[in-house]
């Protein structure tokens, strides 16, 4: 027997992995969620049939999108993080003894739920004193929030279904007012290189370069995305992502990561010429 | 009619039958299903180009129904409680234009409030009845026109004997209601008869604790716009009538100004919408309404705007208020409800329904999320945080009573001059001039143009209304009467 996942990355493009067995699916007010297991990639994560995250190549992801906001802020404190019911970046987070507080807004209960129960990789830190939990709407959160974060985490699904209003002006413009006057704010932010994903890049880049005094772009490589080269966004009040960045400072805290070092942190931010004229066509 | 119950969608139905039968057309429409223009059927679907198709025995013909469109009709007056039901596929509009063109024949006067759709002042032009305007009670802070006050219906009543009918808006675009019932019973006491423009109101006929409807309020004729918070296609309309009006004169007067080749498109939407409303319209509007609710309390608790609800109600010109209806005040953050309406959507991607001077209003149906909803308060909020200033300087004052010199026919019809706008002031314009939407002229043709209303014109055109109506595109210039 041959049982396959398969995404569409585009109408001409398929990414399958060969599923061992089902973990789990069930339908929560917002999606369709499923756990699969798999020799290759192990228990991966997918929301209405579209890759969260394996347990082959999350800490890529996870890493990538909190090291580098936390290295660069000086002193950071209270971290809001929106999305991430998977608790990948909740993990990163708490191994920064300076933290203060993780407020975590997830829409989908259910998905914290399932990752509790199916994915203790990443779901392994949701007990810590410092990380509270609301499930609500991050746009209706943030909203009410002013002048009280240091670092902003967005790890958003994709510009469509229920992360939809995460990757919009009045919500990047909300991030700007919660954010304390030398805040930063990092989201995933799609991938350049099929066509419809370039387009939703270039519009949320559009968006934040019209909120964020700084707002630079970073890359990764994340196997199983769409390409699997994927960019995340770097906005920012005051801090500028590499002249402002110690990486000595950030080597002395003894994070053991497995991606992300201080030499990486730099060269993540120097982008291939296609990219960068993407970017420009919008700035 | 015996086995028809509001569960059946004759029309719809019939069109999927017809669909089996795969008949070869040698008739019109000459796309022919679709296949004679493909870009256009790519562009809206097989399915809809295959039931785009001509009047024929099995689909009936809405000139002269007498099988599936008849049917519908009567399933649609029973769920309206109406005593006759017809499909229109020209927009309310000409539903309002018929029913006026059914009560008021050359010369016979008519009492309607001046803030009405320009589609009964075009039925004025068209039949050459003489409008009587009650001018409706305005709320200065908001700067909105209301409903009509009885009082003030009496009166006219009383000055006017011999008029022939009175038209009332209700709800108006923000969702005011005047006092139906005691309007139509002082109208009936008269002789006249009772037409309501009920454009946006179809949903009184399906949720609960919403205010009266026309057809329960004992109204003779009602304009009703599916397509609005009905859920049909835009164009497609009902007009209601009462048990007091002849059903068959009516068709002729609708055939009058109505195509022959009317949409099957239009028409199935029609059907079907009657269909979900009359089985699941309480638990939809009970969502829309819920969702309006709470929209209005986040606005309001942002600060600096008002969106508004039934604490405006003062028992007569405003007696009831549409809770489905978020409209809001925009002058305290110092911006015009029409700049307000294009940041939405040129910053934030939002499109609402409309801005005038002082006030937006966004359409909230059971089609919305409460994902979008979210994103349109956010996107309030931001407009405050970041454009908001002091509330000095803003032009309050939206309705302007206006001077009638002439019937709007004769004014539409008469000898004309084009005057610079400046130039204008004491002249008798000859056309519309409005702000679109709403729709509701600030000049109709016959009225005195005053320095007032110069002004307001300007105005308007400065803080980015889409003005409409006249001549010149640019409304630089006015047509006025020669005399």
């Amino acid at each position: 027997m041959e049982l396959w996942f398969t995404e569409r990355h585009t109408p001409n493009v398929k990414f399958s992995i060969k599923v061992d067995h089902q973990l789990y699916s069930g339908n929560s007010e917002f999606q369709r969620i499923d756990v699969f297991d798999s020799k290759e990639f192990g228990r991966f994560l997918t929301l209405d049939g579209y890759m969260m995250l394996t347990e082959k190549d999350e800490f890529i992801y996870h890493e990538m999108i909190t090291h580098v906001p936390m290295a660069v802020h000086p002193n950071p404190k209270n971290i809001l993080v929106i999305g991430a019911g998977d608790g990948g970046v909740v993990r990163e987070l708490t191994r920064y003894p300076s933290v203060e507080s993780i407020d975590l807004v997830e829409i989908d209960e259910l998905v914290v739920e399932v990752c509790r129960k199916f994915l203790p990789t990443t779901a392994c830190r949701f007990d810590d004193p410092r990380v509270h939990v609301y499930y609500e709407d991050g746009v209706k959160f943030i909203r009410r929030c002013e002048d009280q974060y240091d670092v902003i985490i967005v790890d958003s699904t994709d510009p469509f279904g229920p992360g939809e209003g995460l990757f919009t002006k009045e919500f990047y413009g909300s991030c700007f007012k919660a954010l304390r006057d030398d805040g930063i704010m990092v989201n995933q932010h799609e991938s350049p290189f099929y066509d419809e994903d370039a387009a939703a890049m270039q519009r949320s880049h559009k968006r934040i370069v019209e909120s964020f005094p700084i707002s630079k772009v970073y890359q990764a490589h994340i196997p199983t995305y769409p390409s699997g080269h994927w960019l995340f966004g770097f906005a920012s009040k005051k801090y500028h992502p590499t002249n402002d960045y110690n990486g000595t400072k950030w080597s002395m805290l003894g994070i053991k990561t497995r991606y992300y070092n201080p030499r990486l942190h730099t060269g993540a931010f120097a982008l291939p010429c296609y990219v960068e004229e993407l970017l420009r066509d919008v700035e | 009619m015996a086995d028809l119950s509001q569960t059946s969608a004759p029309i719809y139905e019939a069109l999927r039958r017809f669909r089996r039968m795969r008949v070869v057309p040698f008739d019109v429409p000459g796309h022919k299903r679709g296949r004679g223009n493909m870009e256009l059927t790519e562009f809206l679907g097989e399915d809809c180009m295959n039931v785009d198709v001509n009047s024929m025995k099995p689909l009936d013909n809405l000139c002269h129904p007498v099988s599936v469109i008849k049917d519908a009709e009567e399933l649609a007056a029973e769920a309206f409680g109406a005593a006759n039901a017809f499909f229109m596929v020209g927009g309310t509009t000409s539903a309002v234009q018929s029913m006026i063109m059914y009560a008021c024949k050359e010369g016979d006067k008519i009492i309607m409030p001046r803030n009405v759709h320009r589609s009964a002042i075009n039925a004025l032009i068209i039949t050459g009845a003489v409008p009587v305007y009650v001018n409706p009670d305005v709320n200065r802070k908001l700067g909105i026109a209301l409903g009509m006050s009885v009082a003030q219906v009496e009166q006219a009543i009383l000055d006017n004997p011999d008029a022939k009918a009175i038209m009332v808006n209700n709800p108006t675009y923000y969702g005011i209601c005047s006092d139906l019932k005691r309007i139509t019973e002082l109208a009936h006491a008269h002789g006249m008869l009772v037409l309501v423009d009920e454009a946006h109101g179809t949903h009184f006929y399906f949720g609960d604790n919403f205010p009266v409807t026309a057809m329960a309020a004992g109204a003779d004729c009602a304009s009703v716009s599916m397509h609005k918070s009905g859920g049909s296609l835009t164009q497609s309309s009902f007009l209601l009538l009462g048990k007091a009006i002849n059903a068959d004169y009516m068709r002729q007067v609708i055939n009058l100004t109505q195509t022959t080749s009317a949409s099957y498109l239009l028409l199935s939407s029609l059907d079907i919408s009657r269909k979900r409303l009359a089985l699941g319209g309480r638990e939809i509007f009970a969502q829309t309404v819920e969702m309006a609710e709470y929209a209005r309390s986040e606005i309001n608790e942002i600060g600096g705007y008002y969106a508004y609800s039934k604490e405006l109600v003062n028992g007569d010109s405003i007696y009831d208020f549409d809770v489905s209806k978020l409209s809001i005040y925009t002058l305290p953050i110092g911006l015009a409800g029409i700049e307000v309406y294009d940041l939405l959507r040129d910053e934030y991607d939002i499109q609402i329904e409309f801005g005038d001077i002082g006030n937006v209003l966004a359409y909230i149906s059971v089609g919305d999320r409460k994902r979008d909803i979210e994103r349109l308060i956010s996107a309030l909020a931001e407009i405050k945080r970041r454009f908001g200033k002091s509330g000095a300087d803003m032009l309050t004052q939206e309705y302007i009573s206006p001077v009638i010199a002439e019937t709007p026919r004769k004014a539409f019809y008469a000898e004309k001059r084009s005057l610079p706008l400046d130039e204008a002031a004491g002249e008798v314009c000859s056309e519309f001039v409005m702000c679109y939407p709403p729709g509701i002229p600030i000049l109709a043709p016959g009225e005195l143009i005053t320095a007032e209303i110069i002004e307001y014109i300007k105005y308007a055109k400065e803080k980015g209304c889409q003005m409409t109506g006249t001549e010149d595109i640019n409304i630089e210039r006015l047509n006025v009467l020669d005399f």
